[in-house]
């Protein structure tokens, strides 16, 4: 069987959730073979061999967190050489970060490679890997195919379940040499965001956003305490954020996070085709807005035409106290 | 010595209009009114400070695309850009990321280069891709993803708040810039420039004037194909109520119905 690269995004060794849907996607293609790098990048062997990697390259440099992208394009592309060089490679898949998406891009060029980003679903075809893509702020699906080379291909988180599969998960060192340009972008300071020990934004089952409605940072808290009765990460629209009244790491839309949740929860967002952007693929959506009128109550599931105020806090405690 | 910024920006089809695929299933830009990408503005207003911080600075604004382009790189040039550089060629309908990125890096270099600026993704294709590809192919740092940018005796600094981490970045010039929405707010043009952007040069160069051939750009030449493209269907109208007194108490009951409590 044709063997798929999958790109590990990890943080210490600890693998993040959209790589292990990765895993889920690329073993309907071929047998994965996981490429980790940098600081704990052997300790993500395990987790990875539990969920198909047939093996895990790895690679540790200093390269790889004081500069920017290209010491791991790199790596990337050692780790295609090697592999296709050995047997047949079918595709390489890549978390879609920002960060993903840049190594995807720029390995592609280098070995003449057609690119496909933030694909939601892909399943094997007859001339190679299909991707499934939402285009227009999510208002078309489209299926595309990469036609050159060998297919580098990005998926966004919540596009596969998370499966266990047990594999070999046999761990190999992969030989890197840096080219001239790896150490082009120097990273002079790194500040780690802080946890709030809710779910990351993009990972989680359920996403409460607060918008310009919330009318202050320190209205916040109502969003925050909704979030928290249901396990949910917290968002916010471009306005609140503009504001000041949330992080800009916390924003969904086209320029924040794109999130496809089971449940997105809106609060006092009224639904501009620039958030809607980030949030149209969620399963269920509910909205809670005082204006009957607002174009985000033409996407939801549930909607409450009345005062955040009053609904969400209500809400809340309804939700603790059937939580029991 | 004067420093160089080239300026990419992108003509995308208005997205608070009714955006679709054509039937060879590249964008319709016939139905739809363009401009120029509202994230590219910012890229424009960070040059354009950039420009005014230097001694002596030009800005080009650069954009590859049909005719109608031309609007938004008059948008650009009314906001202050010097001149701009218009790659038009009707073998370019339908080209993709890696052939657009090829006609790009071949004009950049071409107008001559200290700084490129791109704005994050375009509000159409959003790949956010390309700023990546253009250092890649012209073989210079990359400085992307921006939310603070400076540039000082030849030497860019920025912040680029990631995923995970919060990155101060540094790279000597030539190098490839961009620049998100949190960037600064991009200026109005004024009425005086809007008249001096009408008398500001417009080169047009087609793929010859590039050396590149027909078939490395366009639908044929390009590396990805669309199979379908189809409408999301419609949601199905969901139930709204008008909360009085008891709306927090139905939301809950409706989650409880979906197993999310
Ligand atoms: C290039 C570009 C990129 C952008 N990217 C993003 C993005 O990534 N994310 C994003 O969100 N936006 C983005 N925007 C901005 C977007 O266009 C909207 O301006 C923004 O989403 C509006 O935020 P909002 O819904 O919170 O505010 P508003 O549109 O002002 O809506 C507030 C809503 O709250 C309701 N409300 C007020 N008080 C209450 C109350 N007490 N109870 C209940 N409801 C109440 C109002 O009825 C209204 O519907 C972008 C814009 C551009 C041009
Ligand atoms: C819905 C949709 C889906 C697509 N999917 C794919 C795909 O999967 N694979 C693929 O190869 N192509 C794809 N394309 C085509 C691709 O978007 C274009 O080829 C495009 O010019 C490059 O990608 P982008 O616009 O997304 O650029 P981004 O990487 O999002 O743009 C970043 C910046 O690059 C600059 N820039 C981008 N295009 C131009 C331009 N023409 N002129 C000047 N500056 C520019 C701007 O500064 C822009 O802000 C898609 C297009 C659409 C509309």
């Amino acid at each position: 069987m044709a063997e798929i690269l999958v790109y590990v995004d990890h943080v210490d060794g600890a693998v993040r959730k959209p790589t292990l849907e990765l895993l889920t996607l690329a073993r309907r293609i071929g047998d994965p073979v996981a490429v980790a790098l940098g600081n704990g990048a052997a300790d993500t062997a395990a987790v990875l061999a539990e969920h198909g990697a047939v093996k895990v390259l790895t690679a540790d440099a200093p390269e790889f967190t004081e500069y920017l992208v290209v010491p791991k394009v790199d790596a990337l592309q050692a780790a295609h050489d090697s592999v296709s060089a050995a047997g047949s490679l079918a595709a390489v898949l890549v978390p879609s970060s920002a960060e993903g998406k840049e190594i995807a891009a720029r390995l592609a060029v280098r070995i003449g490679s057609g690119l496909i980003t933030d694909a939601v679903d892909l399943e094997a075809g007859d001339e190679g890997p299909v991707a499934t893509q939402s285009a227009f702020a999510a208002s078309f699906t489209t299926k595309s195919r990469v036609s050159k080379g060998t297919p580098v291909i990005t998926v966004k988180p919540n596009s596969a379940p998370v499966e266990a599969a047990p594999a070999a998960g046999a761990v190999e060192a992969l030989a890197v040499s840096f080219g001239a340009l790896a150490t082009g972008t120097k990273v002079t300071a790194r500040t780690p965001r802080e946890s709030t020990g809710r779910p990351e934004l993009t990972e989680a089952a359920i996403v409460v956003s607060g918008g310009r409605g919330v009318n202050g940072a320190e209205n916040f808290g109502i969003i925050e305490a909704l979030a928290d009765s249901l396990g949910a990460a917290v968002g916010a629209s471009r306005a609140a954020v503009d504001a000041g009244w949330y992080p800009h790491s916390n924003q969904v839309g086209q320029t924040g996070k794109s999130v496809s949740p089971q449940l997105y929860i809106a609060s006092g967002i009224s639904g501009a085709i620039q958030h809607r952007a980030g949030m149209q693929t969620s399963k269920t959506i509910v909205a809670i807005n005082k204006d009957a009128e607002a174009p985000i109550f033409d996407l939801v599931d549930y909607g409450v035409v009345g005062d955040l105020f009053d609904v969400v806090p209500q809400l809340t405690e309804e939700v603790k106290s059937r939580k029991g | 010595m004067s420093l160089r910024i080239v300026v990419c920006v992108k003509y995308v089809p208005d997205a608070t209009g009714d955006r679709k695929f054509a039937d060879d299933l590249t964008v319709d830009r016939d139905d739809v009114d363009g401009l120029l990408s509202e994230l590219d503005e910012y890229a424009v207003e960070q040059a354009l400070q950039i420009a005014e911080e230097a001694d002596d600075a030009e800005v080009t604004v650069l954009t590859v695309g049909p005719e109608d382009a031309k609007d938004a790189l008059r948008k650009a040039l009314s906001m202050g850009a010097d001149k701009a550089v218009h790659v038009e060629d009707d073998d370019l309908h339908g080209t993709d990321v890696m052939g657009t990125s090829l006609v790009l890096a071949k004009a950049i270099e071409k107008t001559g280069y200290d700084i490129v600026i791109a704005g994050m993704a375009s509000t159409d294709g959003t790949m956010g891709v390309l700023p990546a590809i253009l250092a890649e192919r012209l073989g210079v740092p990359q400085v992307t993803l921006l939310s603070e940018v400076s540039v000082e005796d030849g030497v860019v600094k920025g912040r680029r708040d990631g995923d995970t981490a919060s990155e101060q970045l540094e790279a000597s010039l030539p190098a490839v810039v961009s620049v998100t929405d949190q960037s600064g707010e991009a200026r109005y043009p004024s009425f005086k420039g809007i008249m001096a952007a009408k008398k500001k040069p417009v080169e047009s160069l087609e793929l010859d004037d590039l050396d590149i051939d027909a078939d490395e750009v366009g639908l044929a030449g390009a590396w990805t194909a669309v199979d379908s493209a189809a409408e999301r269907p419609a949601r199905t109208a969901g139930t709204i109520v008008k909360d009085e007194g008891e709306g927090g108490k139905q939301l809950a009951e409706f989650l409880a119905g979906q197993k999310f409590i």
